[in-house]
């Protein structure tokens, strides 16, 4: 019964879709909250493209919410959006392939559709994980690289010196954990902050392809050291098990002295009343941190994707629509780190005259930006849900990544295999 | 003065007359019967047999070729199936024997009360959380069991949770699952059963008071066995409800970061199956083995329950 009512919801919503779709001169899309704005921006600046936007969860936190509703569409034959954004990056996988003789979703927006000078204005590799065998199927957003962001009036404070490497930052948080009770270095209680922030950036071969062929390592080198890192920290308490967006962190958000993550922290995290709520000149943008002996890479945490449909009636609005949408210097980014170059200039110059942030923070973002380790794959599932099975529960009833690794491991195959990957 | 003769004169017309009458009554009312069952039988149709007949089909072909079993074979060597289908056993033992139990003891003590306000007042409080959606009642659970916002934080504390993730660990789930079910379907199947005991003779009840029969005993040789059918009737409507599991889960999924996978039960896998791998075939599949599993149960609690005897 409870399908049911599933069922019927879901047919509701296909077809106000479906009704709108058929309208030769307006576009439907379909963004979360977040970009709300940014397509009632495009609206207010373009009145002669009628757009009708569906707002859904942009697929965050893996949830599939663009693959089944594009399957439905495929199923019933119509009812496709024209314009999509998810908010994770690895939708390029499906988006691209025929499914069940129905032509694959994504539309090439190279090759002709968008011309090349457009979008030679993307920040060089902005557009590989959309990027198939040359062929480009989406835009990005925004960059989501992972910086070391660290309040400096608590360390000066305590008279530590801001960590530059993985080492230091365990290091530090022995000594919070000795002298300064309760301050602590961040938290690993969502799925993504372990995977993309530490286990990405710690360059560790947990998630990665080879054409058809995933592999995922956890007991190389790299792996065994960010397991140790986080096990060390989780058990001194300098890491906690809260999400960073949940009610418990948010009320121990004074006590947080440094916590690495993504360029979209700035807007999401500090400058958000709602979370840590950030005094304007504490906090400050560093570089990412590094292995002491390795290279210096960073890890990434999504940075949204537009797509086009391949079955839209109407490809003149759609490219109206996207050129705004990601290029428009007041829209851009939506919050974040604008993936299109100019655009980013002008968030970044923006910030920095806002003075909120201490330090260079136009050089730690530049510097993040163009050091996202490219060993990490891009398939059509997320390492999200294996973590948020296994490992998220397994920590809070007290085990550890060493104890949880090789279940994590088979659980991220498995998914593989289910979904068409061969796993060695 | 005309409608007062025909009157008197129907009441005088003859006996054969009489039962002609009787017999356009009937068959007036058939006609109704007939309207109401059409519509009934229309929607049975499109929504319950047409989708049922186009899920044969796509269990056994793939790309419109006759596949054999093949898709069954595939699902049953998912890793994903045999603990969602234990997820999903176990979580109907729980409810079920919590159900029949719960269900049949509170009606009893609800009709016994003799204040006819206290009766109906209860009555109605039992029914509130059944006039909620189910998406909207796990939203609700979700602040009870948050150790964090809950009101019964204590409670939750002394079962060892200190967080929302820690409540809703997988061992624990198919209990929180049978609370928040029996929560939300309880009920209605109360005032279901209230009926039920209106329905016994209250001679019967008073010879038995007079042959001296204790409340007690009433209840366990008396009103029980004759609320056989109607127990049989929730038993399988709840039990063809909860293999579906699917809304609970769900938004426990997404609420909990994932720790409640997407994968827990077996309607969550035909929707995963369907829209995260494209398979319809095998999503027929597993909503194939669902269908005749919960069928062959139904059949069994027909019989065993006495549902389709003519008092």
């Amino acid at each position: 019964m409870n399908l049911l009512r599933t069922t019927v919801a879901l047919s509701a919503i296909f077809a106000a879709g479906a009704a709108f779709a058929q309208d030769a001169t307006g576009i439907t899309v379909w963004a979360d909250a977040n970009r709300q704005p940014a397509v009632e921006a495009f609206i207010a600046a373009h009145p002669e493209v009628p757009v009708n936007l569906v707002v859904d969860d942009g697929s965050s936190g893996a949830s599939g919410t663009f693959q089944t509703k594009i399957s439905l569409a495929d199923q019933a034959g119509e009812g496709w959006p024209d314009v999509v954004f998810s908010t994770q990056n690895n939708d390029a996988a499906w988006a691209t392939k025929e499914t069940n003789g129905v032509q694959a979703f994504a539309q090439v927006l190279n090759e002709g559709f968008l011309g090349e000078e457009f979008l030679k204005g993307f920040t060089p590799g902005a557009l590989d994980p959309v990027t198939v065998d040359g062929k480009v199927y989406g835009l990005r957003n925004d960059l989501a690289p992972v910086l070391f962001w660290y309040n400096k009036t608590l360390l000066d404070g305590f008279g530590y010196a801001a960590p530059t490497t993985w080492e230091e930052y365990q290091a530090l948080g022995d000594k919070l954990a000795a002298d300064h009770k309760g301050y602590f270095l961040g938290g690993i209680g969502d799925a993504f902050e372990g995977p993309y922030i530490y286990y990405w950036s710690g360059q560790a071969p947990i998630f990665q392809l080879e054409g058809d062929a995933f592999k995922s390592n956890t007991t190389d080198a790299n792996s065994v050291k960010v397991s140790n890192l986080i096990d060390h920290m989780v058990a001194n308490k300098s890491l906690t098990l809260d999400s960073v967006f949940g009610a418990s962190f948010v009320a121990t958000a004074a006590n947080l002295v440094a916590i690495p993550g993504p360029a979209w922290y700035a807007g999401a995290l500090f400058q958000n009343p709602g979370g840590v709520n950030a005094k304007a000149g504490d906090w400050v943008a560093a570089p990412p941190l590094h292995w002491k002996d390795g290279e210096k890479v960073t890890g990434n945490v999504g940075g949204g994707v537009w797509y086009a449909s391949s079955h839209s009636a109407n490809p003149e609005a759609i490219k109206t629509f996207l050129q705004f949408i990601v290029s428009d210097p007041k829209v851009a980014g939506t919050g974040g780190l604008p993936a299109y170059q100019a655009a980013a200039d002008a968030w970044l110059d923006g910030q920095v005259a806002s003075g909120f942030y201490a330090g260079d923070f136009k050089a730690a973002i530049n510097t993040a930006a163009s050091s996202v380790w490219n060993g990490w794959g891009y398939p059509n599932f997320s390492p999200e849900t294996a973590w948020a099975k296994i490992i998220t529960p397994g920590l809070v009833a007290g085990k550890t990544m060493k104890d949880l690794s090789a279940d994590w491991q088979q659980e991220m195959k498995n998914e593989a295999q289910v979904v068409g990957y061969t796993v060695e | 003065m005309t409608t007062l003769d025909q009157s008197t004169a129907r009441s005088t017309t003859s006996g054969r007359k009489a039962k002609g009458q009787r017999h356009s009554i009937e068959r007036a009312q058939g006609r109704m019967g007939t309207a109401f069952v059409s519509l009934y039988t229309l929607f049975l149709l499109a929504f319950g047999v047409l989708p049922a007949l186009y899920a044969i089909y796509l269990a056994f072909t793939k790309k419109g070729a006759f596949v054999g079993i093949d898709n069954f074979l595939k699902v049953f060597k998912d890793y994903r199936f045999w603990p969602a289908v234990e997820h999903v056993g176990i979580f109907l033992v729980v409810w079920l024997i919590m159900l029949v139990i719960l269900v049949v003891l509170l009606s009893l003590l609800v009709h016994s009360i003799g204040i006819r306000w206290l009766s109906t007042g209860t009555r109605f409080l039992f029914y509130i959380p059944g006039a909620l959606a189910g998406a909207s009642s796990v939203m609700l659970w979700l602040f009870v069991l948050d150790p964090t916002v809950s009101p019964v934080g204590f409670l939750l504390r002394a079962f060892g949770s200190t967080s929302l993730v820690d409540a809703v660990q997988v061992d624990r789930l198919p209990f929180v699952l049978a609370v928040i079910a029996f929560w939300t379907g309880a009920g209605g199947w109360i005032v279901v059963m209230y009926g039920a005991l209106n329905n016994i003779p209250k001679d019967v009840i008073e010879a038995a008071r007079v042959d001296g029969a204790r409340p007690i005993r009433i209840a366990w040789s008396i009103q029980i066995p004759l609320m056989r059918k109607w127990i049989a009737y929730m038993v399988i409507m709840s039990f063809a409800g909860g293999t579906q599991l699917f809304v609970e889960p769900r938004v426990l999924s997404q609420a909990s970061r994932g720790v409640v996978g997407q994968d827990y039960s077996l309607n969550q896998l035909a929707f995963l199956y369907a829209f995260k791998q494209s398979d319809f075939n095998g999503s027929a599949a597993i909503s194939l083995m669902l269908l005749a599993v919960a069928l062959g149960l139904s059949v069994y609690f027909v019989f065993k329950g006495g549902l389709f005897e003519r008092v």
